[in-house]
């Protein structure tokens, strides 16, 4: 697989999905965010976590504007994945290439720690590792995780089973009580509608070493090495 | 000229920072008769342009290309200096 980690101004993550990488990829490159021409034999583009441009506007709202999207947008029409991870996924549904958007925290407080998640389709390139409906453990980190859709939005993603994770108890079922955050229906990630675009707040690179709490996250990146 | 565009959330949607200054207001500061707060924001741009029409069209191509997320906020602006 050749994959691609972006990184824009206030990246902090980009070297933990780096490292990440490189363990199952044969070949990762570094990108810039001012790049304006992508390889076109890229598998994976991964858009890292962080705070890019400070937060400033809305998160995301900058680098969803970067050169680089452009190039990224192009690659996705031909079907290229891309995983947002964080900010990531800001800068993905700011960019439009995700629906909904990240609202601040329902409690207005940034929150760092390990939850439980539960992974609702093991059939698509990011979670063929996974078993459908089993229950993983990944950390979060972030201050805007509260994701937020009209309600039409709401109805068309849970139609075509967009949801990708969802905050769950260690038990697996979905509750107010494992809602960290506020998101609607307990949503922690979701597809494009091709199943090519994934944005999740939870940190899948933080998770590949037994040694820090959980490699949960490794087996993320491995599926997606699986198809090549 | 000078214009100010005024970016608020949308009713529906939840206001933290809002909310969080309400309860000071009311619950540390005693203004009971407070409620309803709505935390927006404002960005002043001086743009060269001397027709309405062109500037109602820049407003809203910048609102529309990043100063806004329509899915979340609603905007208006005003000419505060011709």
């Amino acid at each position: 697989m050749k994959s691609a980690v972006i990184t824009f101004p206030g990246s902090n993550c980009d070297r933990d999905a780096y490292d990440a990488l490189q363990k199952v990829s044969s070949f990762v490159q570094k990108i810039w965010h001012t790049e304006t021409n992508l390889d076109n034999d890229l598998d994976l583009i991964v858009i890292p976590g962080g705070f890019s441009f400070g937060d400033y506007l809305r998160s995301g709202a900058m680098a969803s504007i970067s050169p680089v999207i452009s190039e990224v947008s192009r690659l996705v029409e031909k079907g290229v994945r891309v995983l947002g991870i964080c900010n990531g996924f800001q800068i993905l549904t700011e960019a439009k290439l995700l629906p909904g958007v990240l609202l601040r925290n329902e409690k207005m407080k940034f929150i760092c720690r390990e939850l439980y998640l539960r992974v609702e389709n093991s059939e698509t390139g990011f979670t063929n590792k996974y078993k459908t409906r089993e229950i993983i453990k990944i950390p979060i980190a972030h201050m805007d995780g509260n994701y937020f859709a009209s309600n039409d939005t709401i109805k068309m993603i849970e139609d075509e089973n967009l949801v990708a994770f969802r905050y769950v108890d260690e038990f697996g079922n979905v509750t107010n009580d494992a809602n960290p955050n506020g998101s609607i229906l307990n949503i922690a990630g979701v597809y494009n509608l091709k199943k090519n675009v994934l944005g999740m707040m939870p940190h899948p690179e933080r998770a590949i070493d037994i040694n820090t709490g959980s490699d949960d996250g490794l087996r993320l990146f491995e599926s997606l090495n699986n198809l090549f | 000229m000078k214009v100010r565009i005024n970016i608020a959330l949308k009713k529906a949607v939840l206001d933290t920072q809002g909310k969080a200054i309400e309860r000071v207001l009311v619950k540390n500061l005693g203004y009971s008769q407070i409620s309803e707060v709505r935390q927006g924001k404002f960005v002043d741009v001086e743009i060269q342009e001397t027709n309405n029409e062109n500037v109602k069209k820049i407003v809203d191509d910048i609102c529309d290309k990043l100063l806004v997320n329509k899915i979340i906020e609603d905007y208006s602006f005003e000419i505060i200096k011709n």
